[in-house]
C-alpha cells in the first residue's frame, strides 16, 4: 500500500509558487503599511522603560544566539538586547586566539583535517526533567557535521564531536528530557557510507542518517548509535517531554527523493513526514546486539579544564540500526507539505509540524499517535517504516491565515507562537482550541523565534524574540551588507507588544534563553592557578625560563600587572620555531592579559584569563629584535607591559639568555 | 539600693566566678574570628576587597585577596603583605593562650586581686597589640620603594586604625571585627568580676554563721537586725 502522498502534476506547481510569491509580496507590502499604525500599539516611552536596564543593574535573562555562518554563539541580555560576549565555537577567533592557540586548535580538528569555520544554527541548553538547567549549551555545525558543547560556568567551548555518515547537520542538536542524548539528523542524504556513485543513483544509494550522541553526567559526548533512514532531507527535530520523553521527532522534506532542482522537485507531494523515533527502544536494540557496524572515522575533541588543553580522540566505526529490522523503533507521521519546524508543547502531548509551503499548522497528539500505533492504523510503509494515518494522529489544525509557518514555541499559559516567514509575522494561538489569538508583524522574514524555556516543560513566558532574516530600512545603512535583527516582544499580556529591535552578529538562526538567576551564581571568575595542570604552566616568576631543544624554543613566560617574565630574550636563531607558553599569574576577576609578537604570520594573539596558560607558535621570519606586548589594557602601566626577543642569523654566536629587570 | 545590694550579696562571689568564666570563654572565641577588617573600595572594585587580620593569620575574601592587594600596592611601592613575615602572628596565639591559662587560674582560685591583675594585664597587652598593629600600618604606608612607578609627593598610604580614609583612588575602611569584640568583652568581664567581688567579706560573714542556712532571704533578714 502506498503512503498517502498526493502528487501534483508539474503544470500546477508553477502557478501555485507564483501565487505564493505574489501573496508574499502583497503581505510584505501590507506589513510595511501597517507598521506605522502598529507603532501606536505601545507607547515608545513605555516600551523603552520596559527594556531599560539601569546602569549597574542586570538583565533578567541570558540569551544565547547562534552566530549562523559566523560559526559562533553570541550572548545577549534580555530585555536590554545588549551584547555581552561572543563565544567562539566552530570558527577561529582572533580576538582571543581561539583556534590559533596550541591549546584550542584541536577543537577544530576533523577527519578532513583542521576546519576553522562552520555554520552554527541551533543552540540548545541542557535540561533536567525537561527544564533548562544551565550546565551546558550545545550547538551544531551544519557544514562539516559536528556538535559542540559549551560549559556555562566558563562560557567556553569544551568539546566538539564530529558526526560521520552525515551531511548538513541541521536537525541538531536537540536534547532529550534529561540530556541523555543529543540528536544530530542529517539535512542532506548522501551515499552511506560515502562512496563514488552517480548522483542520479540517489534513490538507490543515498540515505539519511539520524545520530544519537550520548551525554555523560560529566558532559562528555560519545556517538552512541545511528539510525539509517530513507533518503529524505531531515530538517529539524525536537525531543518529547513528559509522557513523550522516550521519543524524538524529526521533520523531513524531499520525501520525493529528488536530487536536482529541489525547490520544484522536492515540493511535489502534498505531504511529507514527521519521523518519530523511540530512543529507549533504540537503546534496547543496541543492547540486544541488533545493530550493524558501519565504517566512519570521526574526531571527538575534548578540552580538559585542568590542563587547559584540548585533545583529539579519533574513533572508527559506528553502530547503526536499520528500522526495518527493529519494529517499533520508527514511525512516520504524514505532515503537510515540506514541514520545517517540529515543536513539542510543554505538556509533551502536542507535536506541531509546520508545513512551510502550507498555510496551516498541523498539530499531532502523542496520545493519538500511541493509539494509532496500538491499533495499527497504518497507511503503508516506507523502507519498512510504518506510516501512521494522518487523521488518526491529528489533534487539530490551526487555520492561521498566514503563509510560510516555520517554528513554534510555547508560553506557560497554554499558548503557542508561530513565525510565518513569507507573511512576516508572529501568530499567537491557543493549544486545544487551535484558534488564533493575536498576530504581530515582524521586520522582516522571521525564521526561528525564542521564548526563554519555550521549547521546554517550563517556559518563562515573559518575552518572545523573533529572529529575522532581513533588516532593510530598520537601522542606519552599512553599505550593501546589513545585520540581521532580533525583535523583542512582551508576551505577558493578551496581545504581543513589540518592545525592542536589536541587531545581531552573523545570522541569529535560533536562540535559547535562561534566567540570569540560574547562571550568574555559578559563573567562574578565575581559573585556579593552583589547579592549572597545563604541561607548560609557569606558576611563579622564578620558574620562568627559555629552553632550547634542537630547533625548538620553549619560552615559559608569566604575565602579571604590569610585566612579563622574562621580557628580554636572546639567542634565538632564524630557523628556530618559538613556542611562547604564557601563564597569567593573576587570580583576580577580569584581570586578563594578552600577548602578541611582531611578524606572527600564521597565528593571532593570545588572550589569557587569570590562571590560564596558552601557547602561541611563532616562526621568526627575519633577523632583528622584535617586540611583544600585552594586548588587553590590563592596568595603569599596560603600555609598559612589553618585551623584546632577539633573532640572530644561524651563523651568529649568541647564547640563549633571558631576564627581567636587569639593566 | 542598699537593700538590693545586700539581697544580692550572698551570690556575689558566685556571680564574679561566672563573670570570670565568661571572660575566659570569650577569649577562646578570639581564635575563631577575625580581629580587624580593612575594606578597600575603588571604582574598579565596586564590591570592595576585604582583608581580615586574625590573631594568627591574615586572610581575604578569597585565597587570592592578598596577592591582589599586593599587585595594587606595588604601583605605589608598598611592600608585599606577607603573613609569614609578621612575627606577631606566630607568637600572639601563644600570648593569648597564656592569658587564657592565667584566666583559668584566676577563675579556679577565686581571688579578687587575681581578677584585677588579669584584666589589667590583658587590657595593657591589648593596647600594646593595637599599637603594634598601628606600627605595622605605618611601616607599610610610609616605607615606600624609591623606584615605585607612581610617586605622589607627600603621600603616605597608611590605612586608618579605625575609620575611613581616602588613599588615591581607594577608600580604606578599617574596623574591629568579632574577635576584637570578644577581647573587649573578656576584659570588661574581668574587671566586672573584680568589682562585683568587692563585698566578699559580707558574704563570708553570712556563710560562716553556723546557725543560719545560707538562704538569701534569711540572710537579708539577719542583716536588718
Amino acid at each position: 500500500m502506498k503512503p498517502i502522498i498526493f502528487s501534483r502534476p508539474m503544470t500546477q506547481v508553477i502557478p501555485m509558487l507564483a501565487g505564493i510569491i505574489a501573496m508574499a509580496g502583497l503581505l510584505l507590502a501590507s506589513c510595511q503599511a501597517r507598521r506605522s499604525s502598529e507603532a501606536g500599539a505601545i507607547n515608545a516611552q513605555e516600551a523603552a522603560q520596559r527594556v531599560y536596564v539601569a546602569p549597574g543593574k542586570y538583565d533578567e535573562f541570558y540569551a544565547f544566539m547562534s552566530g549562523g555562518y559566523s560559526g559562533q554563539v553570541s550572548v545577549y541580555g534580555l530585555p536590554s538586547g545588549r551584547l555581552f560576549k561572543i563565544i567562539p565555537v566552530f570558527s577561529q577567533n582572533p580576538e582571543n586566539g581561539y583556534g590559533y592557540s596550541e591549546e584550542t586548535k584541536p577543537l577544530l580538528m576533523t577527519s578532513y583535517g583542521f576546519i576553522p569555520w562552520d555554520d552554527a544554527h541551533h543552540p540548545e541548553l541542557s535540561q533536567t526533567n525537561g527544564v533548562p538547567d544551565g550546565r551546558w549549551l550545545f550547538i551544531n555545525a551544519n557544514n562539516t557535521p559536528r556538535v559542540a558543547r559549551i560549559d556555562l560556568k566558563t562560557f567556553e567551548t569544551v568539546e566538539t564531536i564530529e558526526i560521520p555518515n552525515s551531511a548538513g547537520n541541521h536537525s541538531s542538536p536537540f536534547v532529550t528530557e534529561n540530556t541523555e542524548y543529543v540528536v544530530a539528523g542529517t539535512r542532506f542524504s548522501v551515499p552511506t557510507p560515502q562512496q563514488d556513485v552517480p548522483i542520479d543513483s540517489y534513490k538507490k544509494n543515498f540515505k539519511g542518517v539520524l545520530s544519537f550522541i550520548k551525554v555523560e553526567p560529566s558532559g562528555d559526548m560519545d556517538l552512541a548509535f545511528q539510525v539509517i533512514m530513507p533518503g529524505f532531507d531531515y530538517d529539524l527535530a525536537h525531543a518529547g517531554k513528559g509522557k513523550s520523553k522516550d521519543w524524538v521527532f524529526f521533520t523531513c522534506y524531499n520525501s520525493e527523493e529528488a536530487h536536482t532542482l529541489l525547490e520544484v522537485n522536492a515540493s511535489q507531494k502534498d505531504k511529507d513526514f514527521v519521523a518519530a523515533i523511540n530512543w529507549k527502544k533504540a537503546e534496547a536494540y543496541i543492547q540486544q546486539g541488533k545493530y550493524h557496524q558501519m565504517p566512519g572515522t570521526y574526531y571527538d575533541n575534548r578540552f580538559d579544564t585542568s590542563t587547559q588543553t584540548a585533545r583529539s580522540f579519533v574513533h572508527k566505526g559506528v553502530k547503526v540500526l536499520i528500522p526495518a529490522e527493529c519494529p517499533g523503533l520508527v514511525y512516520l507521521i504524514p505532515a503537510p507539505k515540506s514541514p520545517h519546524g517540529v515543536d513539542v508543547d510543554p505538556s509533551g502531548n502536542y507535536i506541531v509540524a509546520n508545513g512551510k509551503l502550507n498555510a496551516d499548522l498541523s498539530v499531532f497528539s502523542f496520545d493519538k499517535m500511541q493509539q494509532a500505533i496500538q491499533q495499527k492504523q497504518f497507511d503503508g510503509e516506507v523502507n519498512g517504516i510504518p506510516v501512521l494515518k494522518f487523521d488518526a494522529t491529528l489533534a487539530g489544525i490551526v487555520k492561521s491565515g498566514g503563509l510560510g509557518p516555520l517554528h513554534t514555541e510555547f508560553d506557560d499559559k497554554g499558548n503557542a507562537y508561530t513565525t510565518f516567514f513569507i507573511s512576516s509575522e508572529v501568530v499567537k494561538w491557543k493549544l486545544g482550541t487551535w484558534q488564533v489569538e493575536d498576530r504581530q508583524p515582524t521586520f522582516y522574514s522571521p525564521g526561528h523565534l525564542m521564548i526563554p524555556g519555550g521549547d521546554s516543560r517550563k517556559p518563562w513566558g515573559k518575552y518572545l524574540v523573533a529572529l529575522n532574516k532581513i533588516t532593510k530600512d530598520r537601522y542606519l545603512p552599512t553599505g550593501p551588507e546589513l545585520c540581521q535583527s532580533a525583535q523583542l516582544f512582551d508576551i505577558s499580556g493578551d496581545k504581543m507588544k513589540l518592545l525592542l529591535d536589536f541587531p545581531t552578529v552573523g545570522e541569529p538562526h535560533y536562540a535559547q534563553a535562561i534566567p540570569a538567576s540560574i547562571l550568574m551564581p555559578q559563573s567562574d571568575k578565575i581559573y585556579s592557578l593552583a589547579n592549572n595542570r597545563n604541561p607548560y604552566v609557569t606558576k611563579t616568576e622564578k620558574e620562568a625560563r627559555v629552553v632550547r631543544n634542537g630547533r625548538r624554543i620553549d619560552v615559559y613566560m608569566t604575565e602579571i600587572r604590569s610585566h612579563f617574565v622574562p621580557d628580554n630574550i636572546e639567542g634565538i636563531h632564524l630557523g628556530d620555531t618559538v613556542y611562547f607558553h604564557l601563564t597569567n599569574l593573576e587570580q583576580d576577576w577580569d584581570a586578563a592579559h594578552g600577548f602578541a609578537v611582531e611578524g606572527n604570520r600564521d597565528n593571532a594573539e593570545l588572550l589569557l584569563m587569570p590562571g590560564q596558560t596558552k601557547t602561541l607558535k611563532w616562526v621568526p621570519q627575519r633577523v632583528g629584535v622584535f617586540p611583544f606586548y600585552c594586548t588587553d589594557f590590563c592596568s595603569a602601566l599596560h603600555q609598559e607591559m612589553q618585551g623584546y626577543i632577539r633573532v640572530s642569523a644561524p651563523a651568529e654566536q649568541v647564547a640563549l639568555s633571558w631576564s627581567t629587570g636587569k639593566e | 539600693m542598699k537593700t538590693l545590694r545586700h539581697i544580692m550579696a550572698p551570690g556575689k562571689k558566685r556571680i564574679a566566678h561566672v563573670f570570670m568564666l565568661g571572660a575566659v570563654i570569650s577569649s577562646v572565641f578570639i581564635y575563631f574570628f577575625p580581629l580587624w577588617k580593612i575594606t578597600l573600595y575603588a571604582p574598579q572594585y565596586p564590591q570592595g576587597i576585604r582583608m581580615y587580620i586574625w590573631i594568627h593569620k591574615i586572610t581575604g575574601d578569597d585565597a587570592y585577596t592578598l596577592q591582589n592587594i599586593n599587585i595594587l600596592n606595588h604601583y605605589v611601592g608598598m611592600k608585599d603583605i606577607d603573613p609569614h613575615a609578621v612575627p606577631e602572628l606566630h607568637y600572639f596565639p601563644y600570648a593569648l593562650a597564656g592569658i587564657i591559662f592565667l584566666g583559668i587560674m584566676a577563675w579556679l582560685m577565686k581571688k579578687r586581686w587575681m581578677y584585677l591583675a588579669w584584666a589589667f594585664v590583658y587590657a595593657l597587652l591589648s593596647v600594646m597589640a593595637i599599637y603594634d598593629f598601628y606600627r605595622w600600618e605605618y611601616d607599610y604606608g610610609h616605607h615606600l620603594d624609591p623606584k615605585a612607578p607612581i610617586k605622589v609627593p607627600g603621600m603616605a598610604y597608611q590605612p586608618p586604625l579605625i575609620g575611613v580614609k581616602h588613599l588615591l583612588n581607594f577608600t580604606a575602611i578599617s574596623l574591629p571585627e568579632w574577635a576584637a569584640g570578644f577581647m573587649l568583652v573578656s576584659i570588661i568581664l574581668g574587671f566586672a568580676a573584680f568589682i562585683c567581688c568587692r563585698s566578699t567579706s559580707v558574704k563570708e560573714q553570712i556563710n560562716h554563721h553556723d546557725l543560719l542556712p545560707a538562704d538569701s532571704s534569711q540572710a537579708s533578714v539577719l542583716l536588718h537586725h
